[in-house]
């Protein structure tokens, strides 16, 4: 049919779109070539494997091809799509088992996972600049659910009305969660080697 | 904020912290964090923390395979013979 991802031709957003909408493979061809590399990161970011956000990145735009008639200008493009894209992911992390509801047991933690438990003296390693990859790496280990609420808020920038809207969980449990991720980065990155000696 | 925020516990104020921090507030003017050496020093951890990470993940850009495979899975889907 033609396909080929060139973005070499600049032409109206507006216009690509309606092409695409009509069923012109080029335009859609032009909006995958705009769009690929914002996709792809999020779908990265919010998995931390290349392998899965590829799959996610081609999946996104299938449910883009599929859904694109849709499309009726109520947000901006770009935000429909990366809507889409977030909800594809939340597709595929629910059947690999993330159980999006548990997110409300973070509302009242136990005694013992209180953040003040493991709450000790200033820690100065921390105000001076971070291990990129202990910090990555603590990223990396961070649970998918709390991952999930960091990279939507703290990497994304979407707010917590918006990623409760998004995951179907109150705005207190996105506030809640967010906080738990980044306590739990905190104790990573204070038990880390590769900060002993930091100032 | 009122006065009697001055006078909570680390623990209490740690559990309003979450919440604090998704209000929009200024949460450094907090009447505890006045009088308080941890609780700073546990936002000021946590507000490097975001910061840093915000810079971690640069926009990448998928290779040329996923178009191709794309492309394959929507003539698939145009063709009929596409299963999901």
């Amino acid at each position: 049919m033609g396909l080929a991802a060139d973005a070499s031709i600049p032409k109206s957003q507006d216009d690509t779109i309606a092409r695409a909408q009509a069923g012109d493979h080029h335009a859609f061809a032009d909006l995958y070539a705009a769009n690929k590399r914002r996709v792809y990161s999020l779908c990265l970011r919010m998995v931390g494997n290349v392998a899965e956000a590829e799959d996610l990145t081609q999946e996104a735009f299938l449910q883009l091809h599929r859904k694109i008639a849709t499309f009726r200008g109520e947000s901006s493009f770009s935000t429909w799509l990366h809507r889409m894209a977030i909800n594809v992911v939340l597709m595929h992390l629910r059947r690999k088992g993330l159980q999006l509801t548990s997110l409300d047991e973070a509302m009242e933690p136990a005694p013992d996972q209180r953040p003040g438990r493991s709450f000790g003296a200033p820690d100065l390693t921390l105000s001076g600049a971070i291990d990129r990859l202990a910090l990555q790496r603590a990223i990396d280990d961070l649970p998918a659910g709390y991952r999930l609420m960091f990279v939507l808020h703290d990497i994304e920038g979407y707010e917590h009305n918006e990623i409760a809207s998004l995951l179907e969980c109150s705005i207190g449990t996105s506030k809640s969660q967010l906080h738990k991720a980044r306590l739990k980065l905190r104790d990573a990155l204070r038990i880390h080697p590769a900060f002993e000696g930091r100032r | 904020m009122t006065m009697s925020q001055t006078n909570i516990s680390c623990s209490a104020f740690q559990n309003q912290l979450p919440q604090l921090i998704g209000s929009g507030e200024n949460v450094s003017n907090h009447p505890h964090l006045q009088s308080c050496d941890l609780c700073r020093a546990l936002l000021s951890e946590l507000e490097v923390i975001a910061a840093a990470a915000h810079d971690l993940f640069p926009s990448a850009e998928p290779p040329d395979r996923v178009w191709y495979k794309l492309k394959v899975a929507i003539e698939s889907e145009e063709a009929g013979s596409y299963s999901n």
